[in-house]
């Protein structure tokens, strides 16, 4: 059942293939940090002209799924707009437009989680808006933020084969075209497969690293609750990851 | 509302009131305290001192009356000869001569003791940095954390932790410091060390004091005039020596007669 030379043979394109997965990984990625800065900002806006065209985003872009809102960018709106982005930008779009909702949620947890009494220190001691941001909240709003960003980095990662369904010649498509060519399934979707999980992996292993660097200096009591937080959001976003681990198309 | 300028107040609640939708925890304050002077407010849990000393750091809006600060309205400011709510920009002028310190330190726990108390004389006074650190240990000396300064303060005892918060309001050189229940939060042996520090600051300070406290033998020992409040409004007030020795009124009886 299983050809080890024929398996051999297919490894060097599909090995390739995942720059295309890695371009878009990091620039849906970005996207989606940038995204939830600005709907992080919106939703907490004491303008409601800003405030609630964002919670209705983030609403309407959370319980839509990811597929259909790709499908959407790539086929409908170019009708309706009469340009047609490639299937990489509409992808990488469609990514980060999906995860800046999540994303922004993790910046609003992280905020959230820094004490109040930090902020009233900071207007006791006449910090300006500006420096109480700087100096006192985002310092302590970010490190417990990082693994929960990090994980979504995972996850996008991994949901880059559903770009394949708007003709993205990713890792999953390439080994779709290998097997149209050879009749052979087995070998091709195997080691896409593993692949994936091999460099997961290694991204997990990465994660905690810096995880941990970024918590070595200053943790104080505070610090720690807000760690636990950090964990507690992890756990919450592994159903996530594995809800998406079956693709639909 | 015009003739603010009294140079005999610092601070002047006048008919203050406060409330949480239909609650009022304020109900109507007058309020002055002279420069340097030290003022305790004493009262049951739920008086409405906290809430007092909080309006005056501007971390809560009176929903009545009005707060003057060195002879300028603390939550107005005129605009086209009329007084309207103040913007961020008046608070941010007025906050300058006032200082607080809170019952659970709120130190901040990503910078070492130096840093919590240098930070703001560097990014709020413009201060150069190494004056700024000259400032900051000189304070740390005074409340005698000298041999702290690199610690972050996770690692202190809660008295070191309010002390460094002490130093931290202090160097800032308020002309008024809210001190909002500084030893309630910590253990028995603790209170002590922190009360020392208090009380010597007020020995050699020309700052006023407002002393929100539970401890009666330290609002004697400080404070040269003593407020009781109760249910939102002040019920009896005078020198420490005629509130605790000779009170009048019955809530102060009962409320003293709990601390024999």
């Amino acid at each position: 059942m299983w050809d080890w030379d024929y398996a051999w043979s297919i490894l060097p394109e599909l090995a390739a293939s995942f720059g295309t997965a890695f371009s878009a990984m990091a620039w849906g990625f970005a996207m989606a940090c940038m995204g939830g800065l600005i709907l992080v900002a919106a939703g907490r806006s004491r303008l409601a002209v800003l405030r609630l065209p964002a919670r209705g985003l983030v609403q309407f872009i959370r319980n839509t799924p990811l597929l259909v809102q790709l499908f959407f960018l790539y086929y409908s709106l170019p009708m309706a707009i009469g340009i047609a982005p490639s299937a990489f930008v509409t992808g990488v779009v469609g990514l980060g437009l999906h995860y800046s909702t999540y994303m922004s949620e993790v910046y609003r947890a992280g905020i959230e989680g820094v004490p109040k009494g930090q902020w009233e220190a900071a207007k006791a001691l006449n910090y300006n808006g500006r420096q109480t941001w700087f100096t006192i909240i985002l310092p302590q709003a970010l490190p417990p933020m990082i693994p929960v960003m990090g994980n979504y980095l995972i996850v996008i990662f991994k949901d880059t084969p559903i770009l394949s369904a708007i003709t993205l010649v990713e890792t999953l498509l390439t080994a779709k075209n290998l097997t149209s060519v050879s009749f052979r399934f087995f070998e091709p979707y195997t080691l896409v497969g593993v692949l994936f999980l091999i460099i997961c992996v290694i991204f997990s292993f990465l994660l905690r690293r810096i995880e941990v660097r970024f918590n070595r200096h200053h943790l104080g009591s505070k610090q720690g609750a807000s760690r636990s937080f950090g964990r507690r959001k992890h756990e919450r976003t592994q159903p996530n990851v594995d809800n998406r681990e079956v693709f639909p198309g | 509302m015009n003739a603010l300028s009294q140079t005999s107040t610092i601070v002047k609640y006048s008919q203050v009131k406060k409330s949480y939708g239909d609650l009022e925890v304020i109900k109507g304050i007058d309020l002055s305290i002279a420069p340097g002077e030290k003022v305790a407010l004493i009262g049951p849990s739920g008086s409405g001192k906290t809430t007092l000393g909080r309006m005056l750091m501007t971390l809560e809006e009176p929903t009545g009356g009005t707060i003057q600060v060195d002879g300028q309205l603390l939550w107005h400011e005129e605009k086209n000869g009329r007084f309207v709510r103040a913007g961020e920009k008046h608070l941010h002028r007025m906050r300058e001569r006032i200082g607080m310190v809170f019952q659970h330190f709120n130190l901040f726990p990503h910078m070492n003791v130096l840093d919590n108390v240098a930070s703001a004389p560097r990014k709020v006074l413009k201060l150069h940095k190494r004056e700024a650190k000259e400032r900051a240990e000189a304070m740390l000396a005074k409340v005698g954390l000298a041999d702290k300064i690199d610690v972050y303060p996770s690692q202190l005892s809660g008295g070191q932790k309010q002390r460094v918060a002490i130093a931290r309001a202090l160097v800032m050189n308020p002309k008024v410091m809210v001190f909002d229940e500084v030893t309630s939060a910590l253990d028995p042996e603790l209170v002590g060390e922190v009360l020392e520090v208090i009380k010597d600051i007020a020995r050699q300070g020309d700052m006023a004091m407002m002393l929100i406290t539970h401890e009666m033998d330290f609002a004697r020992d400080v404070a040269d005039r003593v407020v009781f409040g109760a249910d939102g409004r002040i019920v009896e007030e005078g020198p420490p020596k005629e509130i605790f020795e000779n009170p009048k009124s019955d809530r102060l009886q009962s409320f003293l007669g709990r601390f024999r």
